[in-house]
């Protein structure tokens, strides 16, 4: 019995949440592609410079916010009803934060794309991080909120319904894939709070005109309060997907329940506690409290060397369950032909570079070198871009046979594409990465200045340009194909043969029955990750409250 | 709970490696004396900047190799910057002093560690050494508005003896 027949109201919501997803990443993409092509200046024939900043808004706001968390809504939802093996309680109140979540994503995208429109009245070219005092248009902010409150929502269905689990089985562990579910939930009710203060209490009134000013660096703050666990929000989906699903996959069985759950704990503890680090050049904030900002990034890399041991070991194990042996020519015994393998194996590949640039990011004073250059975009399009976005891509291939009921059409196709997107997202990061170290910035429609020279430390710039086009266009090629591969399945594929998937996940290597029982206590963690935020926002966020909220202000500047 | 051999050696060497970035931040802190932007620039009113030493920005000497620069970021310029390079002679020590008087900025002097945002409200203090003659671009690379990718400007480091017959 697939997914469908077991659960289909459940298979629908998580059917719509990724139907939305990838259309998102559809059009995202293809911004991207425009921006590649135009700030290389190998074409610029799509829009106008002036435009190119509706176009960048539309990328970030698109691909970092509605594809990736549409992603994880549709993945948490399967991975909470399969795991507890029960539907979630209330298709009404589903559909709820379902709805808010779609009307404030269609909302804010069509604020955005108004920017590209002389006749609309409406426009928000403020970028992802919409700083102040650059004011969008309210529907903007409006959208912004009925997005978050409706993944509010949606995290507090998942509660509920294991609530209900508990109340049937009492004593028992927490099932894996609902315990991670529930700690990136809670990472993310603490975290999004930062953001929703902004937005409500903040930009949202001063855009209506209620309030006249607001305070650039305290707007700034609350964003980045919520903009370092965003991308752990990002993150987390994969990591469920390569602990619990990739093992699997790869033909084997996860390593460790016990860190599994370690490594979930420390993202709920160190996600938040760290957004300085997107502000190490910002004035107004003192360098002790940057300084802690740092310390906590680094201790952060921790969960992910975990992830990096007990996944590739989980892998490896797969491996020799398939006759592999050898130090490493088991790994000629991996399903690279399987595209759900391959894409999140070549997924995690990418993250372990970008983890490296995001060291050197994290590096405080390092960071000088290299802060809001190219270098920038070119690690989180490794991260995010790659660990994230392949992996829900790959993972798609594997899912929606389950949630549709038919089988994978245009294997073929979906066989390469994860190949097609690794060498253009190796083209493009590493060319990026290069750029930024040769003081390139990042966020600009025309990186050509009369007055300035770029010189590159490895390779020259042209050369750098050259790549980072064909990249984008290898990129924007890849997503074609899996669309390609998803809409035929979807609209095209019957009901009629048997499933070459199933769902059914091997029972871990150390089971749950290892992990001491204090890991399943979420109030304690909370509590803790809750002290180490104020530890390290509470002096410089009073500091900043002391001369007035409002204060020193900014009127608005429309954009 | 179970933690196999490897994984424990691969914890702790992991865990050296992050102790060991730690370390070289904190060394690039103490050690060259790389400081942070931080809050002693102080706070200013973004909207009556006329009223500071903003109000005529530029360059002046403030000790015997030691000059102060104000710096105004505006969409889309640098003052100064922009119109006329920031001239300062080699051999110096520098303190930019930089603020914004409408949107988010930033002050990159490409190819150097010189890296701030302008925020509006707030001034941002870096201070740096010229050794050497040099000509820098400055980039904003913090997205600004519609001509954003504009906004540029240059830094001239001039000799020592040029600089002093300039009278500047």
């Amino acid at each position: 019995m697939a997914y469908v027949d077991d659960f289909p109201t459940d298979a629908r919501i998580v059917r719509w949440n990724l139907l939305v997803a990838f259309t998102a990443l559809g059009i995202g993409g293809l911004f991207g592609m425009i921006q590649a092509l135009h700030r290389t200046d190998v074409f610029r024939g799509f829009v106008s410079s002036a435009d190119y900043y509706s176009v960048l808004t539309g990328h970030g706001v698109l691909l970092a916010l509605f594809f990736t968390i549409f992603a994880l809504c549709g993945l948490f939802t399967w991975g909470v009803t399969k795991s507890l093996d029960r539907p979630l309680p209330s298709a009404r109140f589903t559909m709820a934060w379902f709805g808010f979540m779609f009307v404030g994503a269609l909302t804010a995208t069509v604020t955005i794309l108004g920017g590209l429109v002389p006749s609309m009245p409406f426009n928000a070219d403020v970028l992802y991080t919409f700083y102040a005092p650059m004011q969008a248009h309210p529907a903007f902010y409006t959208g912004l909120v009925l997005f978050i409150v409706g993944t509010w929502m949606a995290g507090f269905d998942w509660f509920r319904t294991y609530w209900r689990w508990r109340g049937d089985n009492p004593g028992e562990r927490i099932p894996l894939q609902t315990f991670m579910v529930l700690v990136t939930m809670l990472m993310w009710y603490i975290s999004s709070a930062g953001v929703a203060v902004e937005v409500l209490f903040f930009l949202l009134p001063w855009s209506l005109g209620i309030i006249e000013s607001v305070d650039p660096l305290l707007t700034r703050t609350l964003f980045w309060y919520f903009g370092h666990p965003v991308v752990y929000f990002w993150l987390m989906p994969a990591y469920f997907i390569w602990y619990t699903v990739l093992p699997k996959l790869a033909g084997g069985r996860l390593f460790s329940d016990p860190l599994a759950r370690v490594v979930f704990v420390l993202f709920l503890l160190l996600s938040t506690p760290v957004g300085f680090h997107h502000q190490y050049t910002d004035p107004g904030i003192p360098e002790g409290f940057k300084f802690i900002a740092m310390t906590n990034t680094m201790f952060l890399l921790l969960p992910s060397f975990l992830t990096a041991f007990t996944v590739v070991a989980s892998i490896e194990h797969g491996a020799r369950q398939r006759g592999g042996s050898g130090r490493l020519s088991w790994l000629r015994k991996l399903p690279w032909d399987e595209p759900a393998f391959a894409g999140c194996a070549l997924a995690g590949l990418m993250f372990a570079a970008g983890g490296f640039s995001g060291i050197i990011n994290a590096g405080m004073n390092i960071n000088y070198l290299v802060h809001n250059t190219l270098w920038v975009p070119g690690h989180f399009h490794l991260t995010v871009g790659t660990a994230s976005a392949l992996t829900f891509m790959a993972i798609g291939y594997w899912l929606f046979p389950q949630i549709t009921g038919k089988r994978l059409r245009l294997r073929s196709v979906a066989t390469v594409q994860p190949y097609i997107w690794f060498v253009g997202m190796t083209l493009m990061s590493n060319a990026m990465h290069r750029a930024g170290l040769a003081g390139i910035p990042r966020r600009t429609a025309e990186p050509q200045y009369d007055a300035v020279t770029f010189q590159g430390v490895v390779g020259g710039v042209s050369e750098m340009r050259l790549q980072i086009a064909i990249g984008g266009v290898f990129l924007f090629f890849g997503l074609m194909l899996f669309l390609l591969v998803i809409f035929a399945t979807w609209l095209g594929g019957s009901r009629t043969a048997p499933l070459r998937v199933n769902g059914t996940l091997p029972t871990p290597l150390s089971g749950p029955e290892h992990s001491p029982k204090i890991l399943d206590n979420l109030r304690l963690w909370t509590a803790i990750a809750i002290v180490l935020i104020v530890l390290a926002y509470g002096l410089p966020l009073s500091a900043m409250l002391a001369d007035g909220l409002f204060a020193p202000g900014s009127p608005p500047i429309p954009v | 709970m179970e933690i196999h051999r490897y994984e424990k050696l691969w914890t702790a060497a992991a865990l050296l490696l992050i102790v060991g970035f730690i370390a070289t931040v904190t060394y690039g802190a103490l050690g060259p004396g790389v400081t942070m932007v931080d809050d002693s620039g102080g706070t200013i009113d973004s909207g009556s900047l006329d009223e500071t030493q903003f109000g005529d920005p530029g360059v002046t000497q403030t000790g015997e190799n030691q000059y102060e620069v104000h710096v105004v970021a505006r969409q889309f310029l640098f003052q100064p910057g922009t119109g006329s390079p920031i001239r300062v002679p080699a051999n110096s020590e520098v303190t930019f002093y930089i603020t914004s008087a409408d949107v988010v900025h930033g002050f990159e002097v490409a190819g150097t560690n010189v890296n701030v945002m302008a925020v509006p409200g707030q001034v941002s203090e870096v201070t740096v050494r010229f050794d050497e003659p040099a000509q820098y671009g400055i980039v904003c690379h913090e997205y600004c508005g519609a001509a954003h990718h504009t906004m540029a400007g240059q830094l001239v480091v001039v000799p020592e003896d040029e600089y002093s017959a300039e009278g500047s």
